[in-house]
């Protein structure tokens, strides 16, 4: 979910600017999603207050997205199209996009006819009939594009309800430096090893070794994933029905080892994507960042890399649980998605399914490390393979660990109550944190709050 | 509206003063209802924005309170069951409990403060006096979340100022959002914030009292401080119950600064941590405007009730003036 703060603190001034703007659109721009219905006897629907200029005179699809380089993937498929043509908006990044998002749901107008989601909020949007099952306009035609894992966290059942672009394989980030003054030969392949090397760093004086941060869930959620956890079943096609499994051992023990570094000092508390954890980052007051494929590209634009901390920076695989038996698991990573809102469902379609998908745009994409591609014409290139990564000092970061981790992602089932489960989520983590709750009592009352609330909204929830 | 009364009088009623039955009551009631025209049209353009903006989006906000909405069933029908589920509800209560106890402690500490400041800036009557009360009221115009926002940065563990004073010592300075502080950490910035605009309508009421009370209570042979305590601050009462009832309001309806303030708080301010924080939350986060509305009215009716026991509890004191 937090790969909404890709840009880091530059891009963030940059996103409100363009949010700032694109508010204005968006009253207008509402309009803009549901206006062309009255004019659609005529040819093509016009929509003012795009970001964009369009190349020619095709009917136009509105979209909401994000992406750093977003301005340059719209034109490439803009020039790419003579029949369709991109009206893009920026309406802010994840949370405050959602939040745009949810109004216009309730509100029942306002929309976009293409709109960029991260996997884990499809179903919340879904389960609210907002989101278009894409499968009657094609989408599995482009499903051989994508590995078998990328593809499911954007299925539901036999529904399709997004065409994935980038994705967040974990990894193990680390400091070079503090590895080698404190006597580090291998990163840790296990988390046990982890912890054992989070001890001796501390008892030499050295700093914290990672950072329990309450304020990514979402990358907390995949690590409990990596040891067996299933928090959630759900299927659209029995919208009501919702398995809840957020106590169980696996859960319990995640929580458990981060609560017991935590207590012990082996990592910080401190919240993540905020200039505290950027300065502490830079200033190396943590030894490791566990963190996904697009973190080399988040932390270059927040600054990381440069002086203080240049030419120290590499990155392993994700230390497993039990190494005979890897895991690789997922945080964050975007789609596009088509609304029940749109004026011209097939040809929004059309949109969701080329946008960032031609091959210029995401060469640009993968080469400023703005994305992690889950496109299987980029993965399966040598170039994409081959290549070295400038922010960890010419490492072939993606043949080591970013490729192996996406080729071996199983995808998760997301709950349709993403952003509650989070938000309480990180309550308990923070509880953790101050050490006012264990990992148990932690994950008991997150599932007595998350079964209660489940039920409060109508779903019958199994255990 | 004086003036146009003046006139009236002036030009109809003054030959028909003299109490006449019939015909005189009828002309009079002729201009009262000329005048009932024109005083409408003076209370039009705000009875509109008045009803449009205040009374049309909460009888609204009503009657979404009374659905409720299941992202599974979709919206049905309740009643007053949402009111039943706020105030049964842990979030909501907690909510509650925690304005009510920043209340508490928080008007003391901002009307002793801004009543000190008054008292000070009233007795001296320097240049220096008009800049610190410039000063003092600064904060006040400062925009609510960019004060708060700074604030943030003045409590970070990393770049805040107290811990670089803390580093001298090698120590390390108390982070003031974390669960144990951020009472006082919030309080701090709300006292920064409004103790400037209290002390400002503290200080206009002084300004209002006539100071041949001050000589005559002088001449009594009362002393500095017996002025201050024995004549100023009992003038001024009503001044005093009137921001004790705009703090007691703005507080139990706390938003902006500790919604500011959630980012860089590692997770202590969550999305419950007040009343209008959760209403929030619930409306733009968990799509539920039909439980945000009610808990938005569950939220008035401990305002007014607050208020109510407040104003019952001061009667006296506030009927001096």
């Amino acid at each position: 979910m937090r790969k909404s703060i890709l840009a880091g603190a530059s891009g963030l001034a940059l996103a409100l600017a363009l949010s700032a703007c694109a508010t204005s659109a968006n009253n207008s721009g509402g309009g803009g999603g549901s206006a062309p219905a009255a004019e659609e006897s005529g040819t093509s629907p016009k929509l003012t207050d795009c970001t964009n200029k369009m190349k020619n005179d095709a009917p136009q699809v509105s979209v909401w997205g994000w992406y750093p380089n977003m301005a340059t993937v719209v034109d490439n498929f803009n020039a790419g199209h003579t029949d369709v043509q991109i009206c893009w908006n920026n309406v802010g990044q994840g949370q405050d996009e959602y939040t745009k998002v949810q109004t216009a749901i309730s509100a029942k107008k306002g929309l976009p006819d293409v709109v960029m989601l991260e996997a884990d909020h499809l179903s919340s949007y879904a389960i609210q009939d907002a989101l278009v099952d894409l499968v009657p306009y094609g989408a599995n035609d482009v499903k051989g594009n994508f590995s078998e894992g990328a593809w499911k966290d954007v299925s539901q059942g036999a529904k399709v309800f997004a065409v994935p672009v980038d994705g967040g394989p974990m990894g193990l980030i680390y400091r070079t430096d503090v590895f080698k003054k404190y006597g580090i030969t291998t990163p840790p392949k296990t988390w046990a090893e982890f912890a054992d090397d989070a001890a001796k760093v501390k008892a030499a004086g050295g700093p914290v070794f990672g950072d329990l941060g309450s304020n990514v869930p979402a990358a907390f959620m995949a690590l409990q994933i990596q040891k067996g956890a299933v928090p959630f079943g759900y299927d659209i096609a029995d919208p009501q029905a919702l398995t809840v499994k957020l106590n169980d051992q696996a859960s319990k023990d995640v929580l458990n080892y981060w609560a017991g570094l935590a207590d012990k000092g082996l990592v910080g508390k401190q919240d993540q994507f905020t200039t505290d954890y950027i300065s502490g980052v830079v200033n190396g007051k943590y030894a490791t960042y566990t963190s996904a494929a697009w973190a080399p590209g988040y932390l270059t634009g927040a600054g990381v890399g440069k002086g203080k901390s240049e030419g120290v920076w590499s990155v392993a695989p994700l230390p497993q649980w039990d190494e005979a038996n890897p895991v690789s698991v997922n945080w964050g990573g975007s789609t596009f998605a088509v609304t029940t809102q749109a004026t011209d469902k097939k040809l929004a379609a059309e949109v969701a399914k080329g946008i960032y998908a031609d091959p210029a745009s995401l060469s640009d994409g993968w080469k400023k490390q703005v994305i992690f591609p889950l496109s299987k014409s980029v993965l399966d290139s040598s170039e994409f393979a081959e290549n070295k990564t400038d922010f960890f000092s010419g490492q072939q970061a993606n043949k080591e660990v970013y490729l192996p981790a996406e080729n071996a992602y199983k995808g998760v089932v997301y709950a349709p109550i993403t952003t509650y489960y989070y938000a309480q989520l990180q309550a308990e983590l923070a509880k953790i944190n101050a050490g006012k709750a264990t990992g148990d009592q932690a994950a008991d009352e997150l599932q007595a709050t998350i079964v209660k609330y489940a039920e409060s909204q109508g779903f019958k929830v199994t255990q | 509206m004086a003036h146009v009364t003046a006139v009236d009088v002036a030009g109809h009623h003054q030959p028909a003063t003299t109490s006449r039955d019939r015909p005189g009551r009828a002309r009079r009631s002729r201009g009262e209802r000329k005048r009932a025209r024109t005083g409408f049209l003076f209370v039009l353009p705000f009875a509109v924005i008045f009803l449009a903006f205040l009374v049309a989006p909460l009888l609204y906000a009503f009657y979404l309170s009374l659905y409720s909405k299941g992202l599974a069933t979709g919206v049905v029908f309740a009643g007053l069951k949402n009111y039943q589920t706020a105030f049964t509800d842990p979030s909501f209560l907690k909510g509650v409990w925690f304005v009510i106890r920043f209340a508490l402690v928080l008007i003391p500490v901002q009307m002793f403060v801004s009543l000190a400041l008054a008292l000070v800036l009233d007795s001296l009557a320097t240049r220096f006096s008009r800049f610190a009360r410039l000063m003092i009221f600064l904060p006040y115009a400062i925009p609510a979340v960019i004060g708060a926002l700074m604030w943030g940065f003045l409590y970070s563990p990393t770049f805040g100022p107290m811990q670089q004073i803390a580093n001298v010592f090698g120590a390390q300075a108390p982070f003031l959002l974390d669960p144990d502080h951020v009472f006082g950490g919030l309080m701090n910035v709300v006292t920064w914030q409004w103790a400037g605009y209290y002390m400002i309508i503290i200080f206009a009421a002084l300004r209002g009292i006539d100071s041949s009370i001050y000589e005559a209570a002088r001449i009594d042979g009362a002393s500095s401080w017996q002025i201050a305590f024995r004549v100023k601050v009992p003038m001024i009462a009503s001044a005093l119950l009137l921001i004790l009832v705009f703090a007691l309001i703005g507080t139990l309806q706390f938003f902006t600064e500790p919604q500011a303030l959630r980012l860089v708080s590692n997770g202590t301010i969550t999305p419950d941590f007040t009343p209008n924080i959760y209403a929030f939350s619930q409306a733009f986060a968990y799509a539920n405007f039909n439980y945000a509305s009610a808990i938005s009215f569950s939220l008035g009716i401990v305002v007014f009730i607050a208020v109510y026991v407040f104003l019952f509890l001061t009667r006296k004191r506030g009927s001096i003036s």
